[in-house]
């Protein structure tokens, strides 16, 4: 369901200043944003950058979802970006940003062929079929060494061009610099997905999702919108492919494996998928706990038991993710205030 | 009776639906006049909603055709009917339950609201969404409904959510209106609303086939009636002439679930 237009909490007594500080929590975030790589060691800002792929891969990956279909073959799909990216720089000498861009159309055109098959099937046959189709993917890559690589898959991709111009110089191999590249690309795209999804597409993937008899009983083509979420979602996960494909320097058919996937599907439904910002809050979290708190107390190798264990006790305890937490606890607030504003606050 | 053309808007020949041994329907014609409001009866069972099925384009026919404004449509795209002016209702609450009641007969202005995929992205499709939202909110208006517009349809008590479903069917403007079972669970007077309601969208030129076990409804309603039985056709004619029909009698008083048979015999 679309979510309510403009939510804001009742800020009660605090008033004003309340409301002003909500009105400019996109400054604060943009603020925090631009100060986080200063505040990170080296190797925490590699896996800054790695975070901010991700939020788009998991985004994209929702949007697919708002059509009620889940893939397992989303993270392939980034990987088809990653692969025609790296090739495209490599073999074809097409400059690195532009490579990037037909990666993503690439993965987009990858899914319009695919959505014939998968589209015919539903529900679980439809993500054994990602699956299926993903694996193909895969198999091809390991297959064809010449050009994909083999199992090795591709290395010394060509990084990101530095910016030289008389008075600034950027160097994309620091991750500071590719950091702040990759905040700026997510965060048009996701700015991209989001009105995309509170327009009246939005509104036609949910209806599909909901009843998708009755959408195609009123003249909505079932078949092209669950293509055409399919195509924008995996447009957009090529991208991250290429954000990846470039900055790491290599990519190999493993990187892109059903494991990955898991992961992505873990964030998701630990985020909650209700709303735009689920995803994005069950990957930063997710990522905060592995990298700072499993690293510091030496845990990470047990990494796979731990998200298994945080999967289930999110699906216990908080069933409608993260995104849920914030609603609850501020209506949980307001109750001890003894407030009457807990009346006019917005459900869930 | 009622005005209405001598041409057919909709017209079936011989349409057969097997499911696997099944025959759903068999070899079932009949023809729906421009203007009218045409009944389909039949013990439980029979076949309606198959056919129906079948002409709204859910369902292939296994054999025979179905015409609609002369255009042979068999096996056509639901959707690309819809955009013909081919709208089916279904039986019981189909609807986005998730939605409030204006976003579902905003979904209804599906074909309505054309705008391409940048203008949506950088939101020039603002016009034609102001007018979706003004002609779902007329169409709410028209079925008394327009006070709801916010709430989340499961709220709605059934009588209310069977008019939302006609709603979200008429929102996209239908030359042919498909009902099915359109009065079921509905009080008495919630039906004769209803039937006021369904009399004024045929005069606002809508030509209505509809489904429907309230016999007393049916024939006060319709203008010509078909009776299938078994998949396939028993008797067509008018209201008295089908009411009369011994054929007919039996065929409700033989079926031991047969709903209408009080009204009907
Ligand atoms: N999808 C289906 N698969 C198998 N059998 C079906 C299907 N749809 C309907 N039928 C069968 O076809 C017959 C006619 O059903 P239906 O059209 O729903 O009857 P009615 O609407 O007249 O009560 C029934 O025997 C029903 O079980
Ligand atoms: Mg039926």
């Amino acid at each position: 369901m679309p979510e309510p237009v403009g939510a804001m909490p009742a800020t009660g007594t605090g008033g004003s200043i309340g409301r002003i500080a909500w009105r400019l929590r996109p400054v604060f975030l943009f603020a925090a944003l631009a100060a986080l790589p200063y505040l990170l060691s080296y190797s925490q800002q590699e896996i800054a950058v790695l975070l901010v792929i991700n939020v788009l891969l998991v985004s994209s990956y929702r949007l697919l979802t708002l059509t009620g279909e889940w893939s397992l073959g989303h993270v392939v799909i980034m990987g088809v970006g990653a692969y025609a990216s790296a090739l495209l720089a490599k073999q074809a000498g097409v400059p690195v940003p532009l490579s990037m861009l037909l990666g993503g159309c690439m993965a987009a055109a990858v899914a319009a062929l695919l959505s014939f098959p998968l589209f015919r099937m539903k529900g679980f046959y439809f993500l054994i079929g990602s699956f299926a189709a993903g694996e193909i993917i895969r198999l091809i890559w390991k297959r064809f060494t010449d050009p994909f690589g083999g199992p090795k898959g591709l290395k010394r991709i060509e990084p990101f061009p530095d910016i030289e111009t008389g008075f600034l110089s950027i160097d994309f191999y620091e991750p500071v610099n590719y950091y702040f590249l990759a905040l700026v690309v997510v965060s048009a795209s996701l700015f991209v997905l989001y009105r995309i999804e509170r327009s009246r597409i939005g509104l036609t993937f949910h209806a599909i999702h909901w009843q998708d008899r009755l959408a195609e009983s009123v003249g909505v083509d079932t078949f092209r919108y669950r293509t055409l979420a399919f195509v924008i979602a995996s447009f957009f996960a090529g991208i991250a492919g290429g954000l990846y494909a470039h900055y790491i320097g290599a990519v190999n058919p493993t990187r892109f494996s059903v494991d990955q996937m898991v992961y992505v599907l873990v964030w998701a439904i630990v985020g909650g998928t209700a709303t735009f910002h689920g995803p994005i809050l069950g990957v930063v979290v997710l990522t905060v706990i592995n990298e700072i708190v499993l690293r510091a107390l030496g845990l990470d190798t047990a990494r796979p038991l731990i998200y298994g264990a945080i999967l289930i006790l999110s699906v216990l305890y908080l069933p409608n993710g993260l995104e849920s937490l914030g609603p609850r606890l501020r209506a949980l607030w307001q109750r001890r205030r003894g407030g009457s504003a807990a009346a006019g606050s917005e459900p869930a | 009776m009622s005005v209405h053309g001598e041409r057919p808007i909709l017209e079936a020949r011989g349409l057969t639906r097997r499911f696997g041994g099944l025959v759903a329907v068999d070899n079932f014609s009949f023809s729906v006049h421009e203007g009218a409001i045409h009944g389909l009866i039949g013990p439980n069972g029979a076949g309606k909603t198959t056919t129906f099925n079948v002409i709204s384009g859910f369902y292939a026919p296994t054999a025979g055709r179905v015409f609609f404004r002369g255009l042979d449509i068999s096996g056509r795209k639901t959707s690309a009917l819809a955009a013909m002016g081919l709208v089916r209702t279904f039986q019981g609450s189909t609807l986005f339950q998730e939605f409030s009641v204006l976003d579902n007969v905003r979904v209804g202005r599906h074909l309505g609201a054309r705008a391409g995929f940048l203008s949506r992205l950088i939101g020039t499709d603002r016009l034609s969404e102001r007018e979706a939202d003004a002609k779902a909110r007329e169409t709410l208006a028209f079925f008394e409904l327009e006070e709801l517009a916010g709430e989340p349809v499961s709220n709605l008590p059934h009588g209310h959510q069977r008019m939302l479903g006609m709603a979200v069917a008429l929102a996209a403007e239908p030359k042919v209106l498909l009902l099915d079972e359109p009065f079921t669970g509905m009080n008495p007077e919630e039906t004769r609303r209803m039937m006021a309601l369904v009399r004024r969208i045929r005069d606002r030129g809508v030509t209505v086939m509809l489904v429907e076990h309230d016999m007393q409804a049916v024939m006060n309603l319709c203008d010509t009636i078909t009776v299938m039985n078994f998949g396939a056709l028993l008797v067509e004619g008018a209201p008295e002439a089908v009411r009369n029909d011994p054929a007919v009698i039996e065929a409700y008083l033989g079926s031991a679930t047969g709903n209408g048979a009080g009204d009907a015999a």
